[in-house]
């Protein structure tokens, strides 16, 4: 019986194909809308995760001057010095590494070779902060570190440039007039979700930057890791504290330092996606909603052209309850069959947009299950009152409809 | 058996109520035994359709009893008439009211769907059904392609696929030219005659109602005559 009505339902609906068609647009869009932004938005989230992940998780930056912000001028600040890097790493609690770090642009030269790229001077705690392994070669010793010899680790990007294939570990590059022997090599590690590319720079001692190139012994910003299972929140407070001891700013004066902390970022940019996949989510459910009262619609005007028929069914001995569930049936199968389309489409769909935005593809199996489940109640629903319309016919009066 | 197959006892029908109520019937008294071929004739509003749809258990009687089989259909509650509907009677209209786009068998099983009979089964009885109305061979033909003989044919099979006992048939030639008419009236006559099923047919044409064992006239919501005779217009 639960056979022959769904073979029924089925008949009726390829009878009209053009009509069931339009009646379950609304339907197809509104879950295809509601896959399409969850399985784009899982998939934003997931990468902007990851890229967070490989700038390390429990990073902290410090810099100098007021962070950005909306408006208001920034008031010019003096930068760090290396004692404000050891202050933090000998009196706040938590941390595995803090590395103090000066950037300066300039050309790397190698043969005939050159490449403009970022020249960071750090100490080897700068990759630990950054999870970044070595390819190949070895870091900077203490004595380097103190001398500040003329030594430097590569960054893929840069020895791909100067180097090709080849093996730099033991050649000599030029910075600017400074020869600079190559010590090591670094870990490719790809670009950051804002298009950055972390690989093109090159890692030079602290202080072979500041005395040999810079000319000075500033501390552009200040690199801080907190160990695993230490509160980042905590550790940004007694940096926050300790700076402003060590800068004197008074009471009730702002900081002439931010610090941004990762993990703020990370749950800034995933409530960010998981306000636009509810915004969008809302408006897929209204879809579903307009849709299931185009279903209604149909169905009604189905339910009037064929009195003639419900009243032969009713006047050879159908049940109002065995009318009731054909109608029903008709319902659910044209409502979750649009769910099944929108389903479809919807991961066409973004299958597409993921690659469009290079973020990763993520099946969330959940969502479609309940999109699936959502269309077939959207037909129940919907479906009932003209069912219910249909099963109270009077026979007598059925017959005699023209 | 024993005993008549329907048996009304004082039927009256009223549409309506107050001053604008309209006395379709006013106390009818009837009895049909099984195997009977009744033809029940009357001007139109004389009632004859109201008895028809009474007797169909498509209606009830506003007051009178109306017994089935001994069973007070008044007092059953809508899906218990289906069920005996659907177990025990069968319906010829005057428009055919086939399904349409739907296959003569299709149209035939109908009422097998809704016993519950198995599918195999159900096509071996409606291709039955169809034999013995004449229409071997037309199995597959949606009503649009039939005739209006062959379509009231296929009407037929379908209300003696389930071997029901009381036949009803409300003007079945009513469209019909009176070459095909005649094949339909001889087509209920032999069912009567072979198969003993009781038919109650509605016909305002005398030279239909001759075919029947029994003619019962409506006048006015009452019966005017109730005649056994052969050929009694």
């Amino acid at each position: 019986m639960v056979w022959s009505v769904l073979l029924l339902a089925l008949r009726e609906i390829r009878r009209n194909v053009l009509r069931s068609s339009l009646t379950i647009l609304g339907i197809v869009i509104g879950v295809a809308a509601v896959i399409t932004m969850v399985t784009i938005g899982g998939g934003a989230t997931a990468k902007v995760t990851a890229d967070v992940a490989s700038l390390g998780s429990n990073l902290i930056e410090v810099m100098p001057g007021q962070g950005p912000r909306p408006g208001g001028a920034r008031e010019s600040a003096a930068m760090f010095k290396i004692e404000d890097a050891e202050a933090i790493a000998r009196e706040v609690s938590g941390l595995l590494a803090v590395a103090p770090v000066a950037t300066q642009t300039m050309q790397a030269i190698s043969g005939s070779a050159n490449w403009s790229t970022t020249v960071t001077g750090s100490t080897n705690a700068y990759l630990q902060t950054r999870n970044w392994p070595l390819a190949g070669g070895r870091q900077f010793t203490d004595g380097d570190l103190r001398a500040g010899s003329a030594q430097c680790i590569l960054g893929a990007t840069v020895r791909r440039e100067l180097f090709g294939g080849q093996d730099p570990v033991g050649a000599t590059i030029r910075l600017q007039k400074l020869s600079c022997q190559v010590i090591g090599v670094l870990a490719k590690k790809g670009q950051t979700s804002f298009g950055m590319d972390q690989d093109d720079m090159i890692l030079v001692p602290l202080r072979m930057l500041q005395r040999r190139i810079a000319g000075n012994t500033d501390v552009g910003a200040i690199s801080v890791s907190a160990r695993d299972g230490v509160s980042t929140e905590k550790v940004q407070r007694d940096i926050e504290r300790l700076l402003r001891e060590r800068r004197r700013i008074t009471p009730g004066k702002d900081d002439d330092f931010h610090v941004r902390n990762m993990q703020q970022l990370v749950s800034t940019l995933a409530g960010t996606t998981r306000v636009l996949t509810a915004l969008l989510g809302a408006v897929g459910t209204v879809s579903l909603l307009v849709g299931g009262i185009g279903i209604m619609n149909i169905m009604l005007v189905s339910v009037t052209e064929r009195t003639r028929e419900i009243g032969i069914r009713l006047a050879i001995g159908a049940l109002e309850r065995e009318v009731l569930m054909q109608f029903l049936v008709e319902a659910v199968v044209l409502s979750s069959f649009g769910g099944l389309v929108g389903i479809g489409l919807g991961l066409a769909a973004a299958a597409a947009g993921a690659t469009a935005l290079e973020v990763p593809f993520i099946l969330n199996l959940r969502i479609v299950a309940l999109a699936f489940v959502f269309s077939a109640a959207v037909g129940v629903v919907f479906g009932f009152f003209p069912a219910r319309q249909a099963a109270r016919l009077d026979p007598i009066e059925a017959l005699r409809h023209e | 058996m024993n005993g008549p197959v329907i048996e009304l006892r004082g039927v009256s029908k009223v549409y309506g109520a107050g001053q604008a109520a309209t006395h379709a019937l006013r106390g009818i008294d009837l009895r049909i035994r099984q195997g009977e071929f009744v033809a029940v004739m009357g001007p139109s509003g004389s009632g004859k359709s109201t008895c028809m749809n009474i007797l169909g258990c498509l209606d009830t009687p506003t007051t009178g009893t109306y017994l089935f089989r001994g069973v007070d259909v008044g007092a059953l509650p809508r899906n218990r008439r289906a069920l005996l509907r659907r177990h025990y009677l069968g319906f010829v209209f005057q428009g055919y009211n086939l399904l349409n786009r739907t296959s003569a068998l299709e149209n035939v099983e109908l009422p097998l769907v809704y016993r519950g009979t198995p599918t195999g089964e159900r096509r071996v009885r409606a291709r039955q059904a169809l034999e013995a109305v004449g229409l071997k061979g037309w199995e597959s033909h949606t009503p649009g392609e039939l005739s209006g003989g062959q379509q009231q044919r296929v009407a037929i099979a379908r209300a003696i696929v389930t071997g029901p006992a009381v036949l009803f048939a409300d003007e079945p030639t009513g469209n019909l030219d009176s070459a095909m008419s005649r094949g339909i009236m001889a087509l209920l006559s032999a069912l009567n005659d072979t198969r003993g099923i009781t038919v109650v047919m509605v016909t305002h044409e005398p030279e239909m109602a001759i075919f029947a064992k029994r003619t019962i006239r409506f006048r006015d919501g009452r019966i005017e005559s109730d005649g056994r005779d052969r050929g009694a217009a």
